[in-house]
């Protein structure tokens, strides 16, 4: 019993940790039409960015938030300067993505090196909670907190704001939005903002229990692809649901099944590949 | 039998209803108009016909065979053919070319991994007689994304046609053409052979009333009314309709 | 059309007589350069033609690769057993894989082929007693073809992976210039168009993805016989990354392309792997710059050149 609830637990807060960054895709794609392969530079970025800082300072909180504004800035440029010049254009925008995806992987080993890192926990999450006979990090439910707070941040901004109003129009027709006075650009190059921010900050925040080390980017990448696959590309919800299914699969994977884990987390996708293609929430 | 017969079709997604118990029937050889203002689901219609969309209900038959589960490819091998209101012409492709695919679209050959000789010769003939009765053999090689917009719509009729289609599918063929032009497509329609029914969707009510025989009149997704050109225009609910929003 | 034939043959003489005038190290790098030119091409003709961009292709390659590995090294060398499987292998798993990641497009395809490729290479990595995870399998034999010229040598084997080049090239042309080739393209260009004709799209592009996979597969088993050995990295992303920036370096939708692209960056590799460590780096911003300036590709260039109307 306390097997199977420490290990729903561990999945759902890796299931939180992955929500963050399919949010930031998901909103990426959703409005742009942009699949930005660079996110899982972003979250190594931000981890790395975040060890720096914890190590100099100490301050989890500083380390969160100069790791967060820096992969913003990152995003920023990215979109600024080089994304936007193919507007509308799916390909040439993966593809710059992927370019980068590349540079930040290798600058990052150039930089700080092969070998793998944990961030240190903040004080006052570093211990355990006790519920009678299970065990469980503390660290791990702030993880499931922040969570929860970011998902329901996001859902009130797309729901129940002018700017979230405006990404959803932007999602549905961006000429039509134009029209009605949106600044597309201005919309799209906050919403990359945003995302990168998201992923930044999952960097951090996924340093003390998935560690930082070079592979790391590619791996969650993957990760989040499959919870968008799974979910669905420009979903909300989808991202919160293939998050925590996603999540949840990898963690009972590895502990029941470890030489088949991977099959745990893909055969669902290719169960919704074969079913729903678009992903559960996903646009038709 | 009918050519092109409608049965209750209907059609709504996500709360919005498109079309609502549509029925009609056209006779072999016969011109039709469909006619009605923006958003009354003449497009919506088009696309469940030639199996783009699926309706909520309702039936369709093309010379009696029930198509209404068929995929859009296999009803233009059944004879129904179909220009758009948006362009879908290959823009990278010269207009010879694009007419070639479209010869080769119902030819039992065209999934051949080979080019044999003889086959591709009778098709490249095919195009170019194409081409040549419908006045464009001098664009032959050119791209098509170079071409002028009024010469863009005449390739997707005469795409439309290589097939020799027994039903024919015409999306505003007109619109956004200069009077000239729309008076050059107008013609290439009256020329079109009694052999194969035409549906047209069309915008301005002369140039439709001019070209047809019968007109049904969709208002929000219902048949309004339907009947001779001559019914139809004294007919005071299609004037109502119309009335402000006339834009012919 | 003359000068393409006079320059193919041109072309092709001149491939053979490079054994004469090239070191043993050199002519092994031709060697490769031929080997990822067929598996560039495979990819255009998902890319370039059918419009399909997979970010996944190394998965044909790699299982290819790894089935005329593990045949040779566990079960019998026997080039007549071992290469029709490697190619049968990966023409079967690209029909299992089309059949799901046909059911998307654009970023979503891109996405599906990238994961549906990173599950083949989590098997390779995972499943150590078959696949040697991480560590691949080594000492992977050459055929031995009982030919008066062995080919563990390097120039008897250069001439094998030729055959096959001229040989693939003759194939993807006949294929592309036929009625199929042609609807691939239409496909490309507007597939609704295409529906409306009368063309089963779905079908076209899956025939396509398979032959793809084909293509890729015999790439990979002359991979795996070039190097005596294969990783799950043949599997992994980067090298589907690389394919596709051959493609799109040599320039998609050209038949030639791709070869060129794959003989710039095998080449490039190799040069700067001799310097410095920084491949994953420069392949990055070659990334970046070819989609900047080149989006057609190097053929791109030269016809723009040339001053004639693009593909």
């Amino acid at each position: 019993m306390t097997f199977w609830i420490t290990q729903a637990l561990n999945g759902i807060s890796f299931g939180m940790l992955l929500f963050l960054l399919a949010a930031g895709l998901s909103l990426i794609y959703g409005l742009m039409r942009v699949l930005n392969l660079a996110h899982g530079s972003y979250y190594i970025l931000g981890g790395y960015v975040g060890l720096a800082v914890m190590r100099a300072t100490g301050s989890f909180v500083l380390a969160a938030l100069a790791a967060a504004v820096t992969v913003t800035l990152v995003g920023i440029v990215m979109e600024r300067f080089f994304l936007r010049r193919f507007p509308e254009q799916e390909l040439p925008q993966a593809l710059l993505t992927f370019g980068f995806l590349l540079i930040f992987a290798d600058l990052s080993l150039w930089i700080w090196g092969g070998t793998p890192q944990t961030l240190a926990k903040p004080e006052l999450f570093e211990r355990s909670m006790r519920f009678g006979a299970i065990v469980f990090p503390t660290y791990r439910l702030f993880v499931i907190g922040v969570g929860l707070v970011i998902g329901l941040g996001l859902w009130w901004l797309q729901e129940g704001t002018r700017l979230g109003a405006m990404i959803r129009a932007g999602v549905d027709d961006a000429e039509m939005a134009r029209g009605t006075g949106v600044n597309v650009g201005f919309l799209s190059t906050a919403v990359f903002a945003l995302g990168a921010f998201l992923a930044g900050l999952g960097g951090v925040i996924g340093g003390p229990f998935v560690g930082v080390y070079p592979g790391a980017d590619f791996e969650i990448l993957e990760m989040a692809l499959v919870v968008v696959i799974i979910g669905g590309l420009g979903s909300l919800k989808g991202a919160f649901v293939g998050g925590l299914v996603v999540g949840l699969l990898d963690n009972f994977g590895k502990a029941l099944f470890p030489e088949l884990a991977l099959f745990t987390v893909f055969a669902p996708m290719a169960v919704i590949l074969a079913i729903r293609p678009t992903g559960l929430f996903g646009a038709r | 039998m009918t050519a092109l017969e409608v049965d209750k079709l209907s059609h709504s997604f996500g709360g919005l209803t498109a079309l609502a118990d549509v029925s009609l029937a056209v006779a072999p050889g016969e011109r039709r108009a469909i006619i009605g203002p923006n958003g009354a689901g003449k497009t919506t219609l088009f696309n469940i016909i030639t199996g783009i969309l699926r309706p909520s209900a309702g039936r369709i038959r093309l010379f009696g065979q029930d198509v209404t589960r068929l995929p859009t490819h296999r009803r233009a091998q059944l004879g129904l053919a179909r220009t758009f209101q948006i362009s879908t012409l290959f823009p990278r492709l010269t207009v010879l070319d694009s007419v070639l695919l479209a010869v080769q679209g119902l030819d039992p050959a065209r999934f051949a991994l080979y080019r044999r000789r003889a086959a591709y010769d009778h098709l490249l003939e095919r195009a170019q007689s194409l081409l040549t009765d419908w006045g464009l053999a001098d664009r032959a090689r050119r791209v098509t994304r170079q071409l002028s917009y009024g010469e863009q719509r005449q390739v997707e009729l005469i795409l439309a046609l290589a097939g020799a289609p027994k039903v024919l599918l015409l999306d505003e063929p007109t619109a956004g053409l200069s009077p000239a032009e729309t008076a050059s497509v107008a013609d290439m329609i009256r020329r079109f052979s009694r052999d194969t029914t035409i549906l047209l969707i069309e915008h301005d009510m002369d140039v439709a009333l001019d070209l047809v025989d019968r007109v049904t009149v969709l208002f929000q997704g219902r048949v309004l009314a339907e009947g001779s050109k001559d019914e139809i225009r004294s007919d005071p609910k299609v004037g109502a309709i119309y009335f402000g929003t006339d834009d012919a | 059309m003359k000068t393409r034939i006079a320059g193919g043959a041109a072309a092709l003489a001149v491939l053979i007589a490079l054994p004469a005038v090239l070191s043993s190290y050199q002519l092994s790098l031709v060697t490769k350069m031929l080997i990822f030119g067929i598996f560039a091409m495979s990819l255009d003709l998902l890319l370039g033609y059918a419009g399909l961009p997979s970010l996944g292709h190394a998965a044909y390659f790699g299982v290819a690769a790894y089935t005329v590995g593990l045949l040779a090294l566990r079960v019998a060398n026997n080039f007549w057993l071992d290469f029709p499987a490697g190619l049968l292998m990966a023409a079967g798993v690209s029909a299992l894989f089309g059949l799901f990641a046909l059911r998307t497009r654009g970023s979503y395809f891109l996405m599906i082929t990238l994961a549906l490729g990173q599950v083949l290479w989590g098997i390779a990595f995972g499943w150590r007693s078959l696949t040697g995870g991480d560590d691949g399998l080594p000492s992977v034999p050459r055929p031995d073809l009982s030919l008066p010229w062995a080919l563990t040598d390097g120039i008897p084997f250069y001439y094998f992976v030729l055959i096959f080049f001229a040989l693939a090239i003759g194939a993807l042309a006949l294929i592309v210039s036929s009625p199929f080739g042609r609807a691939l393209v239409g496909v490309r260009e507007s597939e609704r168009r295409m529906e409306v004709l009368g063309y089963d799209v779905w079908r076209y592009k899956y025939v396509a993805f398979i032959l793809a996979g084909l293509f890729a597969g015999l790439a990979g088993n002359l991979f795996v016989y070039f190097n005596g050995f294969v990783s799950p990295s043949y599997l992994n992303i980067l090298f589907s990354a690389s394919a596709l920036l051959m493609v799109i370096l040599g320039g998609s939708g050209t038949l030639l392309g791709p070869a060129i692209g794959a003989a710039v960056i095998v080449g490039l590799e190799n040069f700067i792997s001799g310097y410095m460590e920084r491949w994953v780096l420069v392949l990055g911003i070659i990334y970046v710059l070819v989609t900047l300036f080149a989006p057609n590709g190097l053929v791109g260039l030269v016809r723009q050149r040339l001053g004639s109307a693009g593909t």
